[in-house]
């Protein structure tokens, strides 16, 4: 026998304990003690060392949960078994912990230590489970330790754990949103991940976090891309949703061109008054005025970036996941050039066929894209004709959209559509046709006078329903072009006597009073007959009374003045106040007496004023606004959360920030090594899946435009240069005393350059020039530039820093023209610029040496690169080393000019040398290189000149060694800023 | 407990109170939210301060309109949120016709209808319909996998395993194992043989092992699959959907097609499959398995299949194809004002069958409501005619060309009630097996990667889908 049936033979049978009842209801006992006795036979089941009974307890309070039955009273006999070694009991108690921990939290600290222990399990599941729940317990004291815990897992071995992590973050940032700082900084790394299995969860952590860092995205973008076709179903459509927004802001509009053209061509449009469009147009054109001219200077070229957004994304449109395929469909919607919106359409009507709830979603969205993009769904027209076993739901939608669809060519197999619906047996949808039979007309004037007549045939139909509702819309219609149809408006005015519908009723009475001249014997009639139901007439029906009375007073007051008299008196003791109020208001304004003002006079104006014709619009106009297939679009309204879809930008943020160093790229530069190497890429990851720059062969993109607004920032460091200047006039006292010897000095330097550099040359050789890169191949598409400090006086200017450029043309095409342009300076500099490199073949390296004065400042050079096709924005920066040049001291000068430069101008700094750097060459060797000084010869200590390049103050530097490694060094230099930097510069130089 | 929660809002509303005199900061307000636990959710503004994503709780609730099941992924939302969806399901009168997305002061309602029952999820902020919708089919589907079916009755007797399933298929409302094979692993199906075998060693249908499945590069396929017989079977199944008129001239027609697969091969073969003409094939949608490349490139489907049942991918050919009816119908049925009665003639006969036998051949009309009875005799087969439903059945088996099937008779109409004015449509079904009627053909299968010689075999079948006649 099993021991569970033992035990509750124990019990004395009490058979609601046998009988594992999870669906029995406890409360339809009705007496609470035997509930409460039944917790107490679980609790002592909980307490048991038989792992059988644990489980049996377990399994009847998770149903008990399950049904939503209170258990929150056992949760200290349950926490106990938190340590279970059976594995189903414990994740049982997971469960219910999970589920309570918030209602009892003290206790639920008692779990905490063995999820801990979980997290340094070597087993990456149990390590990811414990995490799991370590994270959805909901109890603020433990947020410390969820967040040590997250963090530690960001770096796990396992992607698994991390995915884990990037789960447990929204978790924490819903408990304690003040964690934000941190927890962007473990989004930030793990955006950085390069596992398709943690892809999906970082960026829903991210859209959950920090939505707005678009800035984290720029070197993850290319990476999201390539994977996106690995990572599972539910990732891609958090990440294709917010690349749609990231691609919003950082790059241009690819239909500016094409709405131009479209402009043009609006003209030929308007003779249906395709209102929609119109209206579109209009919006359109004020933005485009704007765009206009920037869109006529400069052709559109797609971003390589966004191209590859849209071909990585185009796959995942054959999905099995509706949520991924419409996911795609919106992307297209939104970023896509409109002549390749089209390939969506296929899919969403793939979709159709799918259960009715994605039925009704899709078609929501089809609805609104119909609107905007007709052509794309016109070839699937017949896809959405109406099956009588739709529910009404979706028999509305596929109504909305085929009327959307309408145009002249496909009208009449439209119309013939709409007329087996109108026989149907659901009278809503009948009612709907009749609304969009309405559309049809309005829209398309050809067809019209046949909707027209169709109606005016509805008006004897034997549902009351069907002749209101195209009550309604004739009304409407014949608004349009009354003249015309005096007749129908006699007939609706004999319906009176049947509908009773109280919005048909007045809409017939309206007609009646707006067209009274038309009809000028009926009228009269219908008032007198209204008058006489007055009382029992709907609200409505008595407003449109009022109305009428009022217009056939003022044109026919002979036969209508006592009626309307009476219908105002009858009004006058409405119970509703705004029957009450409207006769008032009507009374004084028609009816002539001695206090009537100005107002009377204009009284049939006022009534009888020509009226715009109605607009029947789509009520999925203007939808797009929203983002396609979010929640918000389809409730036409904004839900919490919902991120809004930023306006295109006017012009493209800088491209270059979503380069990113790719080693795989270094040797291979033909598109076919390229190939070889995919084959190591994981699984299925898309074999087209170049990252953007290889690109740039065939677009460019324009990075023009961008990087100017990139190069505002770089201006920030003036504050810096200010404090300088102040400095530098502290010391001008002193500079004046020197002046003079200076001169002397200089004239001297430029006498003997040649010995200097010599000199220069044996302490510090060429092979210790570092040079930086100026331009990366990427960023440079194919072009590269790097630059060293070549520490050789500049011949033209003896004032500047010589800065040698070495140009590689990595492109398979020829570069030309490579020239500086735009130089962007701090006041005082200069640049001398390279002369311009008319041609760089190939494969081709080049080098040039430009001068520039740095005004003894570490401000950095702005300028602009251009070759033949493009401009790239780059800055030099100088370390403050390069800024001097050596001189050549006596120990005896060198002793004397450090006195004179002692105090504020002198900066001591002790350190610990280096293991490596405890002999003199090599620490001689790492100052010549951090900084262009040299040595004076012969010193006891290791002493170092230079003069700064711009205004010659001297740079005065000893390394005095101890035992051991200890070291002091000490800069004397007129210029405390440089003195400052120096000797962080140097003191980095000895101590790594 | 009760009294805690009670002091627990005293000092939330305390902490409030301070807030805004100190400084309103909002670390203040935050303390409130979290003391506010979970008494917080009923409060008006409490939402507000959450950033749920996702799926925050899930009901399941019968045709009855009982809550049968709740399960939370977050703080505990009271079942009362689920009053608003009721109100709904009233107005709509037929279930399908409940607005799937509803919005509630504090909440977002989306639900989907399955087996009669609706699962009803609670959404807090933003989050793509179709993201939920799509999930909450999911965990149908997987019930169905599990249980062999999805009824309030088997999911009550399998609550536990249902709530574990629930419990590793979301992590905190996002999606976390979806795949079949993934979860197989860890909570087992349950079946017979183990049911008894864990009564009497109270052993538990959690699997020992941890599963590896996410861990891979392929998550769809569990690791050390072993069969003894090895095996592949396809089977291809087309729908017809299309729209007849009166006349007999089609409106609209297309084929959505499916291709399941139930593939029982030990170890991880690589299944390379190709078609006879490919082309055919111009809107596809694949199970994740398939490498789509392969596909766009040379038009072979190469996978590394799950173990066991799946749905390896779909097809639509759409109505700009020419699609082959197999069978035509005349139809008259007319209803006469004098002596309130109709008359109904409906004789089926073979069209495009491309010489195969139609079988299971079936006529469904939705009557209109006046129609009383039905009085009709079948040369073939029998009629039903439910008068509550207004359901007119006839059930026909195999097409026999030689002799058409025919149905007439009179129907009877309620008196002093006006006559219809619409025709009942004719929904048709049928089935065509050895037939794919849009003509597709397997013509391949390979398998790599793994030695043994697999068995492999490929049906067809065409069925009517929403194939409609109308009157």
């Amino acid at each position: 026998m099993s021991a569970s049936s033992a035990f509750n033979d124990e019990k004395g049978g009490s058979s609601s304990v046998g009988e594992p009842e999870y669906g029995h209801d406890p409360a339809s006992g009705g007496i609470f003690s035997s509930d409460y006795k039944r917790h107490d036979d679980l609790k002592e089941m909980l307490d048991s060392n038989k792992d059988s009974l644990k489980l049996e307890a377990m399994k009847r309070i998770v149903a008990m949960i399950a049904r939503g039955k209170n258990a929150s009273d056992l949760f200290p006999a349950v926490v106990k078994n938190v340590a279970c070694k059976n594995i189903e009991v414990k994740k049982l108690v997971y469960v219910y912990l999970v589920r309570y921990a918030e209602e009892q939290q003290d206790l639920a600290l008692l779990s905490i230590s063995t999820f801990q222990r979980g997290l340094k399990d070597p087993n990456q599941l149990i390590r990811a489970s414990a995490l799991r729940v370590l994270s959805s317990i909901r109890v603020t004291i433990i947020v410390p330790i969820m967040m040590l815990a997250i963090k530690e897992a960001a770096s796990d071995m396992s992607p698994y754990v991390r995915k884990t992590a990037a789960h447990a973050i929204p978790k924490l940032y819903s408990l304690d949103p003040e964690q934000k700082d941190q927890l962007i900084e473990v989004i930030e790394k793990l955006l950085a991940d390069k596992t398709t299995l943690v892809a999906g969860s970082v960026v829903m952590a991210f859209e959950e976090v920090c939505p707005e860092r678009i800035d984290l995205i720029h070197k993850n973008y290319r990476k999201l891309c390539n994977l996106l076709i690995d990572v599972e179903e539910w990732g891609q459509v958090v990440i294709i949703n917010m690349l749609t927004r990231y691609a919003r802001t950082q790059f241009l509009n690819p239909n500016i061109n094409e709405s131009l053209l479209e402009e043009g061509g609006s003209g030929d449009k308007t003779f249906y008054g395709s209102d929609e469009d119109e209206d579109e147009d209009e919006e359109e054109k004020e933005k485009k005025a704007e765009v206009a001219a920037m869109a006529k200077r400069k052709p559109y070229v797609m971003d390589p970036d966004h191209r590859l957004l849209l071909r990585n994304t185009k796959p995942l449109l054959q999905s099995r996941n509706a949520a991924v395929v419409m996911a795609v469909a919106q992307l297209y919607f939104h970023l896509a050039p409109k002549a390749e919106v089209g390939v969506i359409a296929k899919a969403l009507v793939r979709l159709l066929r799918s259960h009715s709830e994605v039925q009704y979603v899709v078609l929501q969205n089809v609805a609104t894209m119909s609107i905007k993009r007709r052509g794309m769904f016109e070839p699937y027209l017949k896809s959405f004709y109406i099956r009588s076993t739709d529910p009404t739901q979706i028999k509305v939608l596929k109504l909305e959209v085929l009327t959307n669809l309408a145009n002249e060519t496909n009208i009449s197999t439209i119309l013939r559509e709409f007329q087996t619906y109108i026989k149907s047996m659901d009278k809503d949808f009948v009612a709907a046709t009749i609304q969009a039979i309405g559309r049809c007309a309005t829209n398309i004037s050809e067809v019209r006078d046949t909707c027209l007549n169709g109606l005016v045939q509805l008006l004897s139909n034997r549902d009351e329903l069907v002749v209101a509702e195209s009550v309604v819309v004739i009304k409407k219609l014949l608004q349009m072009q009354p003249e015309k149809h005096s007749d129908i408006i006699k007939h609706m005015a004999k319906l009176t006597d049947n509908i009773q519908v109280p919005m048909a009723r007045a809409s017939i009475l309206w007609l009646i009073g707006e067209y009274c001249e038309h009809v000028p014997k009926i009228a009269p009639d219908v008032l007198r007959k209204m008058a006489k139901s007055f009382t029992n007439e709907e609200d409505i029906v008595k407003l449109q009374i009022i109305n009428l009375a009022a217009k056939l007073y003022l044109t026919n007051s002979k036969q209508t003045k006592l009626l309307t008299q009476y219908v105002l008196n009858l009004a006058k003791y409405d119970q509703n106040y705004d029957i009450r109020d409207r006769a008032r208001f009507i009374r004084q304004l028609i009816v002539p007496t001695e206090k009537s003002g100005a107002l009377s006079k204009y009284a049939k104006k006022l009534f009888l004023a020509l009226k715009p014709a109605p607009v029947l619009e789509s009520p999925f106009k203007d939808r797009d606004h929203f983002q396609l297939g979010s929640l918000s679009h389809l409730l036409n309204a904004k839900a919490g959360g919902y991120q809004e879809l930023p306006d295109w930008p006017e012009a493209a943020p800088d491209p270059s920030v979503r380069n990113v160093e790719v080693p795989e790229w270094t040797k291979c530069s033909s598109r076919e090594k390229r190939k070889e190497k995919k084959v190591e890429k994981p699984f299925y990851t898309d074999s087209e899946g170049e990252s953007g720059p290889t690109e740039s062969a065939d677009s460019e993109s324009d990075s023009a435009t961008g990087s100017e607004s990139s190069s505002g920032s770089e201006e920030s460091g003036s504050g810096s240069e200010s404090e300088e200047s102040k400095e530098a006039s502290e010391s001008e006292e002193e500079e004046e005393e020197e002046e003079e010897e200076e001169k002397k000095k200089k004239k001297k330097d430029l006498k003997k350059p040649v010995q200097e550099r010599v000199f220069l040359q044996t302490i510090a050789p060429s092979s210790t020039l570092k040079s930086y890169e100026l331009l990366h191949r990427i960023t440079g598409e194919g072009l590269s530039v790097e630059y060293c400090f070549s520490r050789q006086p500049f011949s033209p200017d003896a004032n500047m820093v010589a800065v040698q450029m070495q140009f590689t043309n990595n492109a398979s095409s020829d570069t030309k023209n490579l020239h500086i342009e735009d130089v962007k300076l701090q006041s005082g500099m200069r640049v001398k610029e390279f002369p311009e490199i008319e041609l760089l073949p190939a494969g081709e390296t080049a080098t040039a040496v430009m001068g520039i004065d740095f005004c003894d400042s570490t401000q950095a050079a702005n300028f602009q690169l251009c070759t033949h096709t493009r401009k790239f924005f780059v800055s030099i920066q100088p370390p403050v080393g390069e800024l001097m040049r050596p001189v050549f001291l006596t120990e005896n000068e060198f002793k004397k000019e450090q006195g004179q430069l002692m105090g504020m101008n002198e900066i001591t700094e002790k350190l610990t040398l280096d293991v490596k750097c405890r002999n003199e060459h090599t620490i001689v060797q790492r100052v010549t290189t951090a900084a262009n000084l040299s040595r004076v010869p012969c010193g006891s200590d290791k002493e170092f000149a230079g003069r700064t390049v711009t205004s010659g103050s001297l740079v005065l530097v000893t390394v005095a060694t101890k035992e051991e490694g200890a070291a002091q060094l000490t800069v004397n230099c007129e210029k405390m800023v440089i003195g400052t930097m120096l000797v962080k510069d140097i003191l980095q130089a000895l101590t790594q | 407990m009760n009294q805690s929660q009670g002091f627990f809002k005293d000092i939330q509303i305390s902490c409030l109170v301070v807030g805004w005199l100190l400084s309103n900061t909002a670390s203040i307000i935050l303390s409130f939210r979290v003391w506010g636990g979970q008494s917080m959710t009923d409060s008006a503004p409490s939402w507000f301060f959450y950033s749920a994503e996702m799926i925050h709780s899930l009901f399941l609730i019968n045709h009855l309109g009982d809550i049968f099941l709740e399960k939370h992924w977050k703080s505990v939302i009271s079942r009362s949120v689920c009053d608003y969806f009721f109100e709904a399901r009233e107005k709509a009168v037929d279930p399908e016709n409940v607005p799937p997305v509803l919005q509630t002061p504090h909440h977002y309602l989306i639900s989907i209808y399955r087996g009669k029952l609706f699962f009803l999820s609670v959404i807090q902020t933003e989050v793509p319909p179709l993201f939920v919708i799509e999930f909450l089919h999911r965990v149908a589907d997987t019930f169905q996998d599990y249980f062999g079916e999805c009824s309030e009755s088997v999911i009550t007797d399998n609550l536990v395993i249902v709530y574990e399933l629930l419990e590793e298929m979301l992590d905190n409302g996002f999606p976390l194992a979806t795949e079949s094979n993934v979860l197989k692993e860890m909570i087992r199906p349950p079946n017979i043989l183990r049911s008894v075998v864990n009564t009497l060693t109270g052993g538990s249908n959690v699997g020992e092992t941890l599963p590896q499945g996410q861990l891979s590069n392929i998550p769809w396929r569990r690791a050390g699959v072993k069969y003894a017989n090895n095996e592949a079977y396809f089977d291809v199944t087309e729908e017809i959907d299309a729209i007849v008129d009166k006349s007999g001239t089609t409106v609209s027609a297309e084929i959505q097609g499916v291709i399941e697969a139930c593939v029982k091969l030990s170890g991880m073969p690589d299944l390379t499959m190709s078609f006879m003409n490919p082309r055919l094939l111009d809107d596809v949608s694949f199970h994740p398995c398939v490498r789509f490349r392969r596909w766009e490139s040379e038009r072979v489907l190469s996978f590394i299949p799950p173990d066991g049942n799946f749905t390896l991918m779909t097809y639509h050919i759409s109505s700009q194809n020419l699609v082959a009816i197999p069978v035509y119908v005349k139809q008259s049925i007319n209803f006469f004002e004098a002596g309130s009665c109709g008359r109904l003639d409906i004789t089926i006969g073979p069209k495009q069958t491309m010489g195969k036998t139609v079988e299971d051949l079936k006529v469904t009309i939705h009557m209109p409501k006046a129609v009383l009875n039905a009085n009709l005799t079948a040369t073939q087969g029998n009629y039903t005619y439910d008068c509550t439903t207004k359901m007119l059945v006839w059930d026909i088996g195999k097409l026999n060309p030689q002799k058409l099937p025919n149905l007439r008779g009179s129907l009877s109409m309620q008196t002093g009630v006006p006559n219809p004015e619409e025709n009942p449509s004719l929904n048709i079904d049928l089935k065509i097996q050895q037939l794919a009627i849009s003509g597709l053909k397997v013509s391949r299968l390979d398998m790599y990667g793994e030695k043994y010689k697999p068995f492999k075999g490929v049906k067809y079948v065409t069925k009517a889908g929403k194939f409609q006649v109308r009157t």
